[in-house]
C-alpha cells in the first residue's frame, strides 16, 4: 500500500473502496470480541466460514468477524445483512440450518429469534430490539459495521474524515475551540471538560517543546467493559481521536496505556496502528500535511490505581504506579515532566464524530451541563445485559426497564450502583433520576467510567459495601494512611457486622472514618472510596440495623445471620436437594418432606437454587 | 516572594517553598511523620494536612507536598484538621502500636483510644527509609513492593542488595524505629546488614535499635 499523502487522496481512495461494495449484497455478521468469543463465539465464527466455503457461497456472501456490538446477554450473535435478522444465542449445530435456511431460502428460524421480556413477543430485526430501540449508538453503532483488523473497513464508514477535515482547513485552535465548544467532558469519571484540558496542555510551556497525549485504557471497575469493547470493536476512532487531539495540543508523541487483561484489545490496536502508520495517517508527514505523530502502546500490570491520571504516568515511566500529589498538574507537567494530556478511550473516540458533525450537532444532544451520549455496561440483576449507550440525561427507569427489559423473575428493584467501586448506589426512590455527572453526584454517587451494577431484593447493602471496600483494600497502592489503613479497618467493621459481630456504633464509626478517608487521602482512588459505604448507609441505614441489631440479613446473603428451611407444604420429596447439598445436611425420605440439619448447614444456598418448587426458606 | 497567610498570620516566603516549610520557618507548628528536610516529601502520612481555605469553600491537603501561592489562606489547627489528623493517628497505631514516635503524637494530641482493630505490621510505610537510602546515600537498596494492605519495604527478590553499603541511615531514619528487617527472610537467618546479626525473638523485625525490646516493651496507652 502507498502512503495516502493527501486528505483529497483519501477521499479517492474511499470512493474507491465504496464502489466496489454493493450495499444489497448478503451478508453475515458475528461478533467477536472478548465478550462473544467466551461464550463460543471464536467456533461459530470459523464454522460459518467453513460452511460458506463448503457451500460455494464464499464469493456471494460476504462474512464479517466483528467487534461487540454491545447486546452480550443474546451471544454467540448472527446478523443477516441486508434485513438485518438477528439470531440469538447461535449454536455450532445452529450454523448449516442458517444457511441453507435462512440464507439460502429466506426463510426464517423461530427458535433462535429473540422473544421480548416485556410483550412475550419474538423479534426478528435488529431495528426492532427493545434493547437497540431507546438507545443513541453514536460510537457503538459502527462495531457492527467494522472488522476491527481492518482499517479499510473504517474508511469505509466515513473513517479518518475528521482528520482530513482538520489538517486541510482547521488551526489548531480551531480544533481546541470546537471541542470546547461541543461541551464534551471527560469519559473517566470525572467528567473535566476535555477542551480546557487540550487548551491547559497547549498552553502549558514545555521547556523541549515535547508534549504528550495519553489514552487511559485502564479501565478496571467490577463490571464494566466499554473501554475494551471500544478498542476491540473499533480501534481507528480511538486512534483518530488522538491524533486530532495530537495536532491541537501540538504534541508528537502519543501513549497507550492499556491493560495487560486485554489481550485481544491490545492485538486489534496493534494492527490497527501497523495499517494506520502503513496508510501514511500516523508516523512522519500525515496525510501530507507536514504533522507528525506517533502512537505506542504501553501494558499496565492490571493495577486499579493505574487509571489515576499520575499514578498512570508513574507507571508509563517505568516506576511504581502511585499518584502524587497534583497541586501541579498533569497538563502542565506530566509525563516525564511535561505537559500531557490524559484522557479516556471513550472520550478520544467522541473527538472524530464531533469534528465531523460539528459542535453544534453534539451539543443537542444531552443536558446543559453534560453533552453526547455516554456508554453504560449494564450488568447485575437485569433482563438484558450489555453495553448500553443512551444520550445523557437519560433516566435511570428506561435505561433498566426499557433497554434492560427489567429485573429477572419480576422480582423488585433495589438499587444501582454507578460508577463502580468509586461510586455510590441509588436506591428505587430515585429511579426517575436523569443520568449526567452533575446529577449523580448530587445523590451521592457519580458517573465513574460508567458501570452501572442493578440489584434487586436478594442483595444484601452491607455486604455489597463490604465486597467494594475488599476490592478497594486489595487495589489502593497502599501510599497513604487513610486509604490504605482505613480502607482496611472499614474492612475489618463491615466483615463484623455481616457475621453478625457488629457492635453499637459501628454505623457512626464507618461514618466518620468514610468522611475523614474522603478528606484527606491523596489520590481520587481514596476520596472516592468510602463512596458504596456512605452511600448504603445514607440509603438503607435500617438494613444495616437489622445486622447490628436483630443480627439479621433482610437480604437473605450474610450466611452467619441467615438459617435454611424447607416448608413442609411446598416440599414435594422431590430429593433434588438432598442430592446437591455438600455437607449432606438434607436428610428425608421420598414423596415426604425434607429437613435441613441447621449444625452440619453451611448456608451455601444451592438448596435453594435447586428447588423448583420455592420450597426452601431462607430466615 | 510568595505572600500567605497561616493561621491568620501574613508571612512572605520565596517561591517553590511548601505550606510545611513556610510555617516552620515561622514558628508555626505542624506535626509530621513522613517528612525529613532533605529528602523529597512524600504525603504518605497525612499527619501534616491543613486546611486550605478557597472562598467559601475548603479542602484538606498536606502541607509537605502543597507549594505556597500567592494569597493562599491556610489554618493548621482548626476543629476539621484536629478532627482528622487524630484519626490518622489512630489508624497509625492500630497499624503500629509499639512505636514510641507515634504514642507520643498521639499523647500530644489529645488521642487516647484506638477503635480500630490492632494489626501490629512494625512499620507504618512511610517511606523514610527508601528515601534515604535512595536520595541521600544514593544507593536504593531498599523500596517497597505489594499494593495495597500487603504493600511492604523490601530488597529486590528479598536477597541483601549489593548496593547496601552498611550506613544504617535506614535505622536512623526510621520514625517507628523498625526497619523492614530482612532477618529470618534469608536462608542463614541474617540479613548480613547488622552489626548484632542475632535476632532478637520478640521483635519480628527489627534487631539493632536500643529499644527493640519487643511487642511488650513499649507502653500502649490505651
Amino acid at each position: 500500500m502507498k502512503k495516502i499523502i493527501s486528505p483529497a487522496e483519501l477521499e479517492t481512495f474511499r470512493t474507491g473502496i465504496l464502489g466496489k461494495r454493493d450495499p444489497n449484497k448478503t451478508g453475515l455478521v458475528t461478533s467477536v470480541g472478548t465478550c462473544g468469543l467466551s461464550c463460543g463465539a471464536g467456533d461459530v465464527a470459523e464454522a460459518i466460514e467453513q460452511n460458506l466455503y463448503d457451500r460455494g457461497l464464499s464469493e456471494s456472501v460476504y462474512f464479517l468477524a466483528t467487534g461487540c456490538h454491545g447486546f452480550c446477554q443474546i451471544e454467540p450473535v448472527i446478523i443477516l445483512y441486508p434485513e438485518g435478522i438477528v439470531y440469538k444465542n447461535v449454536s455450532l449445530e445452529d450454523i448449516p440450518e442458517i444457511i441453507s435456511e435462512t440464507v439460502i431460502n429466506h426463510r426464517i428460524i423461530d427458535r433462535l429469534l429473540y422473544t421480548d421480556y416485556v410483550t412475550g413477543r419474538k423479534i426478528i430485526h435488529e431495528q426492532d430490539l427493545p434493547f437497540y430501540n431507546k438507545q443513541k449508538r453514536l460510537l457503538l453503532d459502527n462495531n457492527r459495521l467494522i472488522d476491527p483488523k481492518s482499517i479499510n473497513d473504517y474508511i469505509a464508514v466515513g473513517g479518518y474524515s475528521a482528520l482530513a477535515k482538520i489538517l486541510l482547513s482547521m488551526k489548531p485552535e480551531e480544533v481546541i475551540d470546537e471541542i470546547k465548544r461541543s461541551g464534551l467532558r471527560g469519559r473517566g469519571g470525572g467528567g473535566f471538560p476535555t477542551g480546557l484540558k487540550w487548551e491547559s496542555c497547549r498552553r502549558a510551556p514545555s521547556f523541549d517543546g515535547v508534549r504528550y497525549v495519553i489514552c487511559n485504557a485502564d479501565e478496571g471497575d467490577p463490571g464494566a467493559y466499554m473501554d475494551r469493547s471500544l478498542l476491540e470493536g473499533n480501534p481507528h476512532s480511538v486512534i483518530e481521536g488522538m491524533i486530532i487531539g495530537a495536532f491541537a495540543v501540538g504534541s508528537q508523541k502519543g501513549y497507550v496505556y492499556v491493560r495487560h487483561e486485554y489481550p485481544l484489545a491490545v492485538e486489534n490496536l496493534t494492527v490497527a496502528l501497523e495499517q494506520a502508520r502503513e496508510y501514511g495517517l500516523l508516523g512522519e508527514n500525515i496525510l501530507g500535511s507536514g504533522f507528525d505523530f506517533d502512537i505506542k502502546i504501553s501494558r499496565g500490570g492490571g493495577a486499579f490505581v493505574c487509571g489515576e491520571s499520575t499514578a498512570l504516568m508513574a507507571s508509563l515511566e517505568g516506576g511504581i504506579g502511585e499518584p502524587r500529589a497534583k497541586h501541579v498538574h498533569t497538563v502542565v507537567s506530566g509525563l516525564h515532566q511535561r505537559p500531557t494530556n490524559l484522557n479516556n478511550v471513550e472520550t478520544w473516540a467522541n473527538v472524530p464524530l464531533i469534528l465531523n458533525k460539528g459542535a453544534d450537532w453534539y451539543t443537542k444532544i444531552g443536558t446543559t451541563s453534560s453533552k453526547g451520549t455516554k456508554i453504560f455496561s449494564l450488568v447485575g440483576k437485569v433482563n438484558n445485559t450489555g453495553l448500553v449507550e443512551v444520550p445523557m440525561g437519560i433516566t435511570l427507569r428506561e435505561i433498566i426497564y426499557d433497554i434492560g427489559g427489567g429485573i429477572p423473575g419480576g422480582r423488585k428493584f433495589k438499587a444501582v450502583q454507578t460508577g463502580g467501586p468509586s461510586g455510590g448506589v441509588i436506591p428505587d426512590n430515585l429511579i426517575d433520576l436523569p443520568v449526567d455527572f452533575d446529577r449523580l453526584v448530587e445523590v451521592g454517587s457519580m458517573m465513574g467510567s460508567g458501570g452501572m451494577i442493578i440489584m434487586d431484593d436478594t442483595t444484601c447493602m452491607v455486604d455489597l459495601a463490604r465486597y467494594f471496600v475488599k476490592f478497594l483494600t486489595q487495589e489502593s497502592c497502599g501510599k497513604c494512611v487513610p486509604c490504605r489503613e482505613g480502607l482496611d479497618r472499614m474492612l475489618d467493621i463491615l466483615n463484623d457486622i455481616t457475621e453478625g459481630k457488629g457492635r453499637q456504633g459501628d454505623i457512626e464509626l464507618l461514618e466518620e472514618l468514610g468522611e475523614i478517608i474522603k478528606d484527606t487521602s491523596l489520590c481520587a482512588l481514596g476520596s472516592t472510596a468510602p463512596n458504596p459505604v456512605l452511600s448504603t448507609i445514607k440509603y438503607f441505614r435500617e438494613e444495616y440495623e437489622d445486622h447490628i441489631k436483630s443480627k439479621r440479613c433482610p437480604a437473605g446473603v450474610c450466611k452467619a445471620l441467615i438459617t435454611f428451611s424447607i416448608d413442609e407444604e411446598k416440599c414435594t420429596g422431590c430429593g433434588v436437594c438432598i442430592k446437591t447439598c455438600p455437607q449432606m445436611a438434607i436428610t428425608g425420605e421420598k414423596k415426604k418432606p425434607h429437613s435441613i440439619d441447621q449444625e452440619k448447614c453451611i448456608a451455601c444456598g444451592l438448596c435453594r437454587d435447586v428447588c423448583k418448587f420455592d420450597a426452601v426458606i431462607v430466615s | 516572594m510568595v505572600e500567605l497567610t497561616i493561621d491568620g498570620v501574613k508571612i512572605s516566603v520565596p517561591e517553590g517553598k511548601t505550606v510545611l516549610e513556610a510555617a516552620r520557618e515561622n514558628g508555626i507548628v505542624i506535626p509530621t511523620l513522613c517528612y525529613e528536610p532533605g529528602l523529597s516529601p512524600y504525603g504518605a502520612c497525612r499527619v501534616c494536612i491543613v486546611e486550605v481555605i478557597k472562598g467559601g469553600s475548603s479542602s484538606l491537603e498536606a502541607s509537605c507536598t502543597l507549594p505556597v501561592s500567592e494569597g493562599q489562606v491556610i489554618v493548621t489547627n482548626s476543629d476539621r484538621v484536629k478532627k482528622a489528623r487524630s484519626v490518622v493517628i489512630e489508624l497509625l497505631l492500630a497499624s503500629c502500636p509499639n512505636s514510641k514516635t507515634l504514642q507520643d503524637l498521639a499523647a500530644s494530641m489529645g488521642v487516647n483510644r484506638v477503635r480500630f482493630r490492632i494489626k501490629d505490621k512494625g512499620c507504618i510505610l512511610c517511606g523514610l527509609c527508601v528515601r534515604y537510602c535512595r536520595e541521600q546515600m544514593q544507593s536504593g537498596g531498599i523500596g517497597f513492593i505489594g499494593r495495597g494492605t500487603s504493600r511492604r519495604v523490601a530488597t529486590a527478590f528479598g536477597e541483601t542488595p549489593k548496593e547496601c553499603r552498611n550506613c544504617f541511615g535506614c535505622e536512623w531514619i526510621c520514625p517507628v524505629c523498625e526497619r523492614a528487617c530482612l532477618a529470618g527472610r534469608l536462608t542463614n537467618g541474617v540479613c548480613g546488614m547488622c552489626f548484632n546479626p542475632t535476632p532478637v525473638e520478640t521483635c519480628p523485625v527489627c534487631i539493632h535499635c536500643s529499644e527493640s525490646v519487643g511487642s511488650s516493651g513499649h507502653r500502649v496507652y490505651w
